[in-house]
């Protein structure tokens, strides 16, 4: 029986050590229905495409706190779009100033979430980008 | 070019995506695993099993990083697929085996994928025979399935699997868990993780005592429902020795002991080709998957030519204790 399921890559890049906030996202993800791949602390950009690619994911979720989001996030960004995987949706939480969150969206990120953003509104869009995908 | 064609062309995202179509049951997944199958039964495939905690992600990453030191230049060297659980309540998953395989990354010649149990009980999930025969038209030497932590029962590994290692770690239970039936019975290759900790000496000594016990009928064993497969399969010449799975001790996060494992599944590798138990195993799979699909489909094929509403009628008889579930099924079968 044909059976398909949504396939997040949760991801920490660079370098910063805390990853409560990654585990949260990804047990809410798990408990709305999706299969999660999480890949741990201090990933860079180059392990995180290689992880999406050989996963297949459908959306990549990336957890950044320190401060390195303007260089890491396009790096993955391009990566994964490198690879052929033109429609995974990227997906940025952590601390991100306000200012930097246009210029993120305008290369490609779905969505930024700061602290306290409900976990079901990260759910609604993570399904909705998969539906238009 | 079409799936199949880019697949053995080496193509990694065209690998990735069938691989989500085999998992996903889809049609055309099922026709391009079809036409790969001819190019199935080269890699050697690996089951690590074991209870949730005793370090399988980590022996398998250590054993695939092992493999790749002999020939770093080659591709599709070593493929892992390892398999969590599904939430039983929402089908949602965590699939974490992949922060214990860091150290694989960055190297083309490995490619690991994680996949969810969606329900199966047996330690792997239902497609994960499917996946494992892409990997292998996919043209990797070695393919390493980890199964969900495992109790006692998760014995579909060894169905799969050409060589099967049981993880066991000090600690787990006495002589009389290491004399029941299940999960021991399946090793190959018994492994002692996390060596280092106290108990081990008994852990060692309960397993080679078991082993002792166990092996007047020589290290060749079938599945007892496969039987008439194994009749049928040219027998294994009897003169050939004996495998008695070894019990080897590792610690898998300092690396200790992963040389000596490597080896010892070269070693078996070796054995199963002389004794003519490589074919057979491979014959009782086919066999097995054989039988599921043809019930699968008799039973498809059976629900299309039968009235819904009668089937209901007599399911309401089962409900009223009028009639036995076996009742009903003889009747509505006649």
């Amino acid at each position: 029986m044909p059976e398909q399921r949504i396939r997040v890559l949760i991801a920490k890049p660079g370098l910063d050590g805390h990853d409560r906030g990654a585990k949260v996202i990804a047990r809410a993800l798990r408990d709305a229905g999706m299969e999660v791949i999480y890949t741990g602390l201090r990933q860079t950009p180059e392990m995180i495409a290689e992880a999406a690619l050989q996963e297949d994911v459908n959306v990549i979720g990336l957890s950044i706190l320190s401060g390195a989001h303007m260089a890491l996030v396009p790096r993955v960004i391009d990566l994964v779009r490198g690879n052929g995987q033109s429609n995974v949706g990227i997906f940025v939480g952590g601390i991100i100033p306000e200012e930097d969150v246009p210029e993120l969206l305008a290369k490609g990120v779905k969505a930024v979430y700061g602290p306290g953003t409900p976990t079901s509104r990260v759910v609604e869009d993570i399904r909705a980008d998969f539906a238009a995908a | 070019m079409t799936a199949a064609e880019s697949v053995l062309a080496g193509d990694r995202l065209a690998l990735s995506r069938l691989l989500t179509q085999v998992e996903n049951g889809t049609e055309s997944g099922k026709a391009t695993l079809d036409s790969l199958f001819k190019h199935t039964g080269h890699a050697h495939l690996v089951g690590v099993t074991g209870a949730p905690g005793t370090g399988k992600s980590c022996l398998v990453s250590q054993i695939a990083l092992e493999v790749r030191k002999a020939d770093p230049a080659l591709q599709r060297s070593v493929a892992i697929v390892a398999v969590d659980p599904s939430s039983p309540f929402n089908g949602g998953a965590i699939l974490g085996d992949r922060v214990r395989m860091r150290d694989l990354a960055g190297d083309p010649g490995v490619f690991i994928r994680s996949m969810a149990s969606r329900g199966a009980l047996g330690g792997l999930a239902n497609a994960t025979a499917g996946v494992v025969q892409v990997l292998d038209a996919a043209g990797f030497d070695l393919i390493l399935v980890e199964t969900v932590g495992a109790g006692q029962s998760e014995v579909d590994i060894a169905r799969l699997a050409h060589t099967t290692i049981v993880v066991e770690t000090p600690g787990m239970g006495d002589d009389i868990q290491a004399i029941k039936a299940g999960i021991l019975e399946i090793a190959d290759i018994l492994v002692i993780n996390k060596a280092d900790r106290p108990g081990v000496e008994n852990t060692e000594r309960a397993l080679r005592v078991n082993l002792e016990l166990g092996y007047p009928n020589g290290g060749f064993h079938t599945f007892i429902e496969a039987g008439h497969a194994s009749q049928d399969a040219a027998s294994p010449s009897l003169d050939a020795d004996v495998w008695v799975p070894p019990v080897l001790k590792t610690v898998a996060i300092e690396s200790k002991g992963i040389a000596e494992l490597v080896q010892t599944i070269r070693e078996h590798r070796e054995y199963l080709v002389k004794s003519g138990l490589l074919a057979l195993r491979d014959r009782e799979r086919l066999n097995h998957d054989f039988e599921v699909l043809l019930q699968e489909r008799l039973k498809q094929d059976w629900l299309k030519t039968t009235d819904p509403s009668k089937r209901d009628e007599i399911l309401s008889l089962v409900f009223d204790r009028k009639l036995s579930p076996g009742q009903a099924v003889e009747r509505l079968i006649k």
